[in-house]
Order: structure tokens, then sequence, then C-alpha cells
């Protein structure tokens, strides 16, 4: 089948078989950001955003997505030009082994696109489901609220 | 070496060097890799916990359109070996091949496909017939042993390859003796004797990125193996012993990799993504499922019984540790786990008498490795719960008993000469140590003094603390080596088989390097783990990359300061000793200077032309303790049981943090990880052997919610034997929260918790059982 999706403010078209995950799809379009960690919709490695939403892309059909928007970490920014959210990640030690970040990134995102000046538990609450077995979360959460800062300011 | 102690890249929080890229979200990792054709593997599991395979029957699998090999005992040689990922000969039993005809816990690999999709390759597994005699399973580790237990490992050709204790026939993977002094006399003459025993659990490292390897068979005849590995080296030799074919046919490397925790310490998959390559003749690439990883390795449950002697003045008198260790249905790593229980937890007191002995048994239940903190976790559970029912015993502050009794400068234990890695150890004194500063600095940040009350409702609060060691390195084993290359415009290649999985070892180590060479870090270009083009490293384990393959970064960047001084002293004259490397430049002692770019371009294109680069290698003498007391202050629902953590302070001697930022990183992933094995992970298995929790869902790992307020404390020290005083601090944390917890939940309720973890359940059935003492 044929789906219409809007992959990072670009309009495409995906030939796709009725039961094929949107994860697996994303990786095979060259999106790699988008990382498998359990398939079961518990990790939040797979996250994505649609229509503004963080979800898992391991628990959607490709099939579901149909005529809507998805944002994955490759539209966030580069080495010369990055978000404020991938330079305090850094900044802060908020990357270890960086499998989770795109996840984190883009559940921060969200949460930052919807309220700008978020405090720490609300930033907790945002990345709750986000697994990260590297850096305890704390440079995680002080990433953001500086990028929050810097956001604003 | 010099005490220089003010440096200028040394010490500073440079940003990590492949953080950028992975906040991209860059193609970076091994299944970012794949080629076109790339075949997709997939394992069949053995659904029984101790069976003979008396008949297995794979035509139909083959002749799928579509699957292009199937590996199973039948078709795959038997080649006796280890998984564990250590330095050869390795200290583990050859216990494992390929494939077997029996299987030893529900999970244990029966037959391996490689096919177009992974779809095509699970239904290819359920078309392999295999018929199972079943075998009568031991799923408790206190019975393996016993006389008639049913015996796991009866291959005539299981094996040790050095002279360590082994006796397959008791199911017995290894065993452990020490003993200094008479100990039955030394505790009876203590005016107090305390024997407990403890127990803690199964726990799985759950890197995000679970494992997977790549293999592709190139027109040369050779294997690439792309793979999450922390072991590169280990994984060329052992995937070479299991094909039979010599290591140069094998190349492997490392791409970025998601997290390890010593998971990953261990050649798990390889041979079979490098076996179904050379059979399809196409790439082949295996990714374990979630729910494998639960069952890929696993950390040593272990029942603990500890026997301590103190005196009413507070010291020590002797102490008995007895550990029963499972390691499953193979020994990977079983004896040195084991011997770290001893050797990374005995020597951070003064002991005057000791005794440490230990059984590693097999079981039928899912496999014990390498898992951060390996051994000293479990050892350091026990240890510090008894320190601190020693201390109250004698009505001494727990602080000030572990202050009066800890390891000083310049002392030794015996322990470290008695226990190595499976034979006798390396004798050391202690050359740095802070930490009298990490308690007095932690007790401080906690409030340890203060006065304040344990609460009268259901809330109870609780302080508890506790003081660890760890090691850096395997002294006489580990060797690093690293090799340095000076470019045109005065950057460097920095090639070192270290292996980065996450760590920030790549950065630490070009730090080093730009140290040196008197430039900024990121004039230092990383190539890491790449069995082609970098020189040996045993890999990301032991805690000892900053320790060891520093030191040979730091040695091969001497050599290559000593050749830039020599092209710059012919340029400006004088002698090169007397040129200093710095800013990016070469200075004379009169104040003239050229650029490192210029003496590159003379030394490359202009004048005597050559290469200025160097190698080096390294191997330790001594594993130097990092150093670290934990506090945690706990609030204890008595009506259900839930143990909240409302502050933990971490302050911790590493020597010199030499990037502070990633320094922290390690610690608070450490603390973290242990509060989450202390208070939520476990594997629940049901009475055949098979985990029933093998989803993210049914094993809690702590998320942001859980998380309490974290401070960390670093206590600078300089280890003169480590690059510009480094030690280690990559697992030393992980050890810390089981007994701080239980320390603080008994300091709030006057219950001791002595099994882990700490479930509301738990908690509850430990107040209803201790409520008489409740107001001790």
């Amino acid at each position: 089948m044929e789906i219409h999706v809007e992959v990072n403010h670009k309009p495409l078209v995906w030939k796709v078989n009725p039961g094929e995950i949107l994860l697996d799809v994303l990786r095979r379009e060259g999106y790699k950001s988008v990382k498998f960690g359990c398939g079961q919709g518990d990790c939040g490695a797979c996250t994505v955003l649609i229509d503004g939403q963080s979800m898992r892309s391991c628990l959607l059909l490709a099939g579901q997505v149909e005529g809507r928007s998805i944002t994955t970490v490759e539209s966030l920014g580069n080495h010369d030009d990055a978000h404020p959210l991938q330079s305090s990640f850094v900044e802060c030690g908020a990357v270890q082994c960086g499998y989770c970040t795109p996840g984190m990134l883009l559940s921060s995102k969200a949460l930052l696109d919807e309220n700008p000046e978020p405090d720490e538990d609300q930033v907790r609450e945002a990345l709750d489901g986000n697994l990260c077995r590297c850096t305890g979360y704390k440079k995680i959460i002080e990433a953001v609220l500086r990028a929050a800062e810097r956001m604003r300011s | 070496m010099s005490r220089k102690r003010s440096f200028s890249v040394v010490g500073r929080s440079v940003l990590k060097k492949d953080g950028l890229s992975l906040a991209q979200g860059a193609p970076l990792f091994c299944e970012d890799l794949l080629p076109r054709g790339c075949l997709y593997a997939r394992v069949l599991r053995s659904p029984h916990a101790h069976a003979r395979i008396t008949a297995i029957d794979s035509s139909v699998a083959e002749s799928m359109e579509g699957v292009h090999a199937v590996l199973h005992h039948g078709n795959v040689p038997r080649v006796m070996r280890t998984t564990a990922g250590q330095g050869a000969p390795e200290p583990s039993p050859y216990d494992f091949t390929t494939f077997d005809n029996k299987v030893r816990f529900v999970g244990d690999r029966v037959a391996a496909v490689a096919a177009e999709t992974p779809q095509l390759a699970a239904e290819a597994l359920g078309r392999i017939k295999v018929e199972y005699e079943l075998l009568e399973p031991v799923l408790d580790p206190r019975l393996a042993m016993q006389p008639g237990a049913p015996r796991i490992h009866d291959e005539p050709d299981a094996k040790v390859v050095i002279p360590v204790p082994y006796e397959p026939q008791k199911n017995m993977a290894a065993h452990v003796d020490m003993q200094i002094g008479d100990i039955e006399r030394a505790l009876d003459d203590a005016d107090f004797k305390i024997e407990r025993e403890y127990e803690c659990q199964y726990a799985q490292h759950t890197p995000i990125e679970p494992h997977c390897a790549l293999a592709e068979p190139l027109a040369d005849g050779r294997i690439r193996i792309t793979t999450s590995t922390q072991v590169p080296f280990h994984v060329r030799r052992i995937v070479a012993q299991a094909l039979e074919v010599p290591v140069s046919r094998i190349h492997v490397v490392k791409p970025r990799i998601g997290g390890g925790f010593g998971a990953k310490q261990e050649v798990l998959i390889e041979d079979l993504s490098a076996f179904l390559a050379m059979r399809s003749r196409r790439p082949v690439f295996l990714r374990l499922s979630r729910s494998e990883e639960f069952l890929s390795r696993t950390r040593h449950s272990m029942i603990v019984r500890l026997r301590t002697g103190v005196d009413k003045d507070g010291s020590l008198k002797a102490v008995d540790l007895d550990v029963l260790a499972n390691t499953g249905a193979y020994g990977a790593h079983g004896l040195t786990v084991t011997c770290n229980c001893g050797s990374k937890v005995l020597p951070l007191y003064r002991w005057p008498v000791i005794r440490f002995s230990a059984d590693v048994v097999y079981t039928n239940l899912p496999v014990a490795g390498a898992y951060r903190g390996y051994g000293a976790t479990q050892a350091a559970f026990a240890m510090e719960i008894q320190m601190d029912e020693m201390a109250r015993s004698i009505g001494m502050d727990p602080v000030d008993f572990r202050l009066a009794n800890h390891v000083r400068r310049g002392e030794t234990s015996p322990v470290f000469a008695a226990l190595g890695e499976g034979g006798e150890g390396t004798p050391q004194s202690i050359g740095s140590i802070g930490l009298k500063k990490c308690i007095r600095e932690g007790a401080r940040a906690i409030g340890w003094k203060r006065r304040r009350s344990r609460g009268k409702g259901p809330l109870r609060r609780g302080l508890g603390m506790v003081c660890l060691m760890q090691g850096s390195s395997i002294p006489q084993v580990d060797m690093g080596a690293a090799s340095i290359k000076m470019n045109e415009d005065g950057s460097f290649n920095l090639l070192v088989g270290a292996t980065d999985i996450g760590t920030g070892s790549d950065t630490v180590l070009a730090q080093i390097a730009a140290e040196v060479l008197g430039v900024e870090a990121d004039k230092v270009l990383v190539t890491s783990s790449d069995t082609d083009v970098t020189p040996f490293d045993v890999g990301a384990y032991a805690s000892s990359t900053t320790y060891l393959s520093g030191e040979a970064v730091r040695k091969a960047a001497l050599d290559v300061a000593g050749q830039i001084r020599k092209v710059a002293s012919e340029m400006l004259g004088g002698a090169p000793k007397a040129i200093r490397l710095e800013n990016g430049r070469a200075l004379a002692s009169d104040g003239k200077a050229v650029l490192l770019s210029e003496v590159a371009l003379r030394s490359l294109y202009e004048i005597d032309q050559h290469q200025i680069g160097a190698m080096a290698s390294h191997i330790t003498r001594k594993s130097p303790p990092p150093f670290s007391a934990h506090f945690a202050e706990v609030e204890v629902d008595i009506q259900t049981g839930m143990v909240k953590v409302l502050k933990y302070v971490a302050a911790v001697d590493c020597g010199t943090a030499i990037n502070p930022v990633l320094a922290e990183g390690q610690i608070e992933g450490a603390v973290v990880n242990g509060l989450s094995y202390a208070l939520c992970e476990e594997f629940i298995f049901n009475d055949k052997g098979k985990l029933r929790n093998d989803s993210f869902r049914d094993y809690k790992i702590f998320c942001t919610r859980d998380l309490p307020q974290i401070e960390t404390i670093l206590v600078p020290t300089y280890e003169t034997s480590g690059p510009y005083g480094a030690k280690s601090v990559s697992e030393i944390c992980i050890n810390g929260p089981l007994p701080v917890i239980s320390n603080a939940i008994f300091d709030a309720l006057g219950v001791r918790l002595r099994r882990a973890p700490y479930t509301p359940e738990r908690v509850l059935a430990a107040i209803r059982e201790g409520s008489k003492d409740l107001v001790e």
C-alpha cells in the first residue's frame, strides 16, 4: 500500500506492507536516528514526534500515520547549527552512549514546544517513558532545563 | 613521573568528542551500518531448563525459499571454549561450544537461521523439529553441590585451561580459598561476634542497545565483524577459535556502542553471525530481542555468609567471608567475579585475621557474567551492612567506626597478594587515598550530625552510609597500546585499541595526549578499536581504560613530543630538551617559537623527511583502588513498605578526574543503576526455571520519576602510577546503593534488610518480623 506522510517537513510517499511497523519503515527510509530498544513500547528509544506529540514508533503501523507529520532528530540541527537541546545535552554530559539520546531529545522538544518554562518535575514527567542506563538521568534533566532557558533568552 | 598538578587540558570538562554526532542521531551504531543484501539471523532457544537433544531435523527450514543457512550441533564443529571476553588463556572454564547436544537453561542455543527477512528467519525457526529428552534441572544454587544432584556439565571435554579448581562432576564451576591467621580463635576472642547471611539477586544490565553483530564475508576470504562489543580484540580471537580459522581471517570493527556494563564483555553472538555469513556467503546481521537480552548475561546471584569479630573499642578482629555464587548454566567469569568478592572488599578495612572461601556453582538458570562492580557489588552489600551492625553493637557512630578502621596510605592488605584473577594476586600498597575526606564531605552534605526526627506517623526517615573501593585494571594481565602520528596542520591521529562504549574514553584519552603535546583536545583525532587498524587493547572492563590505556597514550605522546622537540630545535636552535610544547607551538627558552604545523610541514615535506609518530604499550604493576563514601536519606512508609530515597550523596576519590563532567556521569550512572538494583530489579522464575519478567514492563528499571536528589563530590588525589594522577571511576559507585539503602532503612525502622531488592513486600515482611525491636 501507499501512504502519504510528511517527514521533517518533507512530503513523501511510501510503499509499505500493511503489517509494517513505523520504526522499521523509518529506518529503511534512512531515518537511522530512530532506534530499536525493546519493540514493546517500553524504552522510548524509537520515539518520534507525530504532529508534535511524542510517540513510540515501534507500536505504530506505518499505515496509521497516513497524512500525519513526523519529526525525527535528523531535523533538529547539525554540527554548525545545533539545536539548543542538542548543544545543551553535549555540554551538560547528558550524552553517554547516545543510543537513547534521539528519543530523549524528541520527548524534550515536545515538552518545550508546549511548555517553554518547565520546572524540574515537569521535565521528569515528560521524559518518564525514555529509559537511559548510562547517565542516571541527572544530567539529562539539567540539559533540558538549560536548553529551555537558552531558548527563552 | 612528574607531579605537575596544574594542567591545561587534563582536569577540564572538554566536550565529549562524539557527543554532537550522537545528538544528531548520526548512523554510528551497528544496526545503522547494514549493507545491501544483508540477511537477518534468528536463534532457536531451548524451552527446557535441562534436556538432551535426541534429534534435530532442519531439512524443512533449509528448503524454504529465502533461507540461506541453518546451523545446529549436527553441522557446526565442536570447539570447547568460553564466551568470556578475557585475556588468553582465560580463567573461565571451557564449558561452551557453538551448539551442543544438550541444553542447560531456558533460552540456551539450539539452532540459528539466516534468511532474507527477520520474519522469514523467525518462521524458519518454527520449522526446525527438535526432540528433547528432559533431564531433572538444578534450580536452587544451595542444592547444586549436594550429593546426587543432577550433573549439568557431563560432557567429557569441559575443562579449564589454567590450573584452577574445577569439578563439573559436582556442579562446581570454580572454588576460592584463602586464609590469613587463625579465624576461629580470633572470632572467639572478639568482644562481639556477628554472623549473618545475605542474599542478592539476579539482574540484567539492560543496555538500551541490545547485543548485535554484523558479519560480512569479504572478497579476499576474510570476514569483517562490526559488533556491539566491549572487547573487540577478544572477539577476534574467540571467533577465530570457534570458526577454526586463523585470527588473520577475522577483522573486528567497533562502531559506537549503546551501553555495555559488562554484558558486552562476552562473545555471545559474533560466532553465530560469522558462521552464518561464512555458510551463506552473504552479510548477516543478528540482534537480540529484548527478551533474549534479558537472558544474555546477568549479574551473579549470591548467598554471602559473613562472620565478623569486633572489640568494644572499635577495633576489627577477624572476618570470614563465605560466598555461594550462582554462575548459571555456564561458568563465564564465575571464578574471577567471585575472586573480586574478596579482593575488592576485604582490603578496605584493617582486618588482622581473614578467611575467604567461595564455591561457584552451575545451575540450570540464566548465565551470569561480568556486570559493573564484578563481585564487589555483592560482597560490599554484605560487608557494609555488617559494618553498620558492628558499629551499632559497640555503640559507635558508623562514620567514626569507618574512619577508625579504613586502610591508610602506605598500608597494604595481604589480600592483594593472595587473590588475583584466578590465581595469586599482586602485592601492592595504597599509594593514594582520599577516603577520609570523602567520608567527611559526604557526611556534611547529607547532614549526618544534624538533629533529626525519625518521624512518628507512617512515614519514617533514616540515614545510612557506606564506604567502597574497587580497582583500576588487572595488574600484570591487562595490556593497552596506543599509537600517535602527526599531521601537517599540527593535528594528531591517536589510534587506540581501548574501547569507548559510551563512557567517553575516546575523549579522555585525547585529553591525555593533548596535555603532553601542548594542544587542545580537538587537535587529537581518535580512532578506536579496529583490529586491523589500531594497536591492541584488552578492552573496556575491569575499570581499566583511563588508568591503563591512558598511560599507554601518555607514553606514546611523550615519544612524539620528543620527536617534535628534535625538529623544533633544528628550527629554533638550542637543545631539544629546552623546548616546551604549549598552545600548539614549540617554544625555545629564549622565547622564540614555531607552530606545530610548521614542525609537521618541515618533517613531512621539507628537510630530513619523516613521519613523526610513535607507538607505546602499557601494563600495570598495581591496581590502585578508587575509594568512595556514599550517604543516603530514605523515607519509608511503614503501612505500604514503600522506600523512597530522598537524597543520595556519592563522594569519590578517583585520583585526578581527567574530565570531571564525564567522571560525574560515570558516578551518577552507576549510582542510579545501583539504586534500581537495590529497590526494584530482580528475576522472577517459574518452577521450571523460565524467566517470567523478561520485558521492561515486568522488569522495572529506574526512570526519571524515580530519581532522588543526587549530589556528586569529586575528592581529588594524585595516583603517581596513573596518567596525570588518575585512577578509575566507572564501576565503584554501583556498589553503594544496595548496602546504604539497607542501612538507612535500619536507621529509620530498626529493621535489617539482608535480601535485595527492597520491594514493598519485602520491607513489610521485615517490619512484621522485626517489629519487636523497632525501637532499637
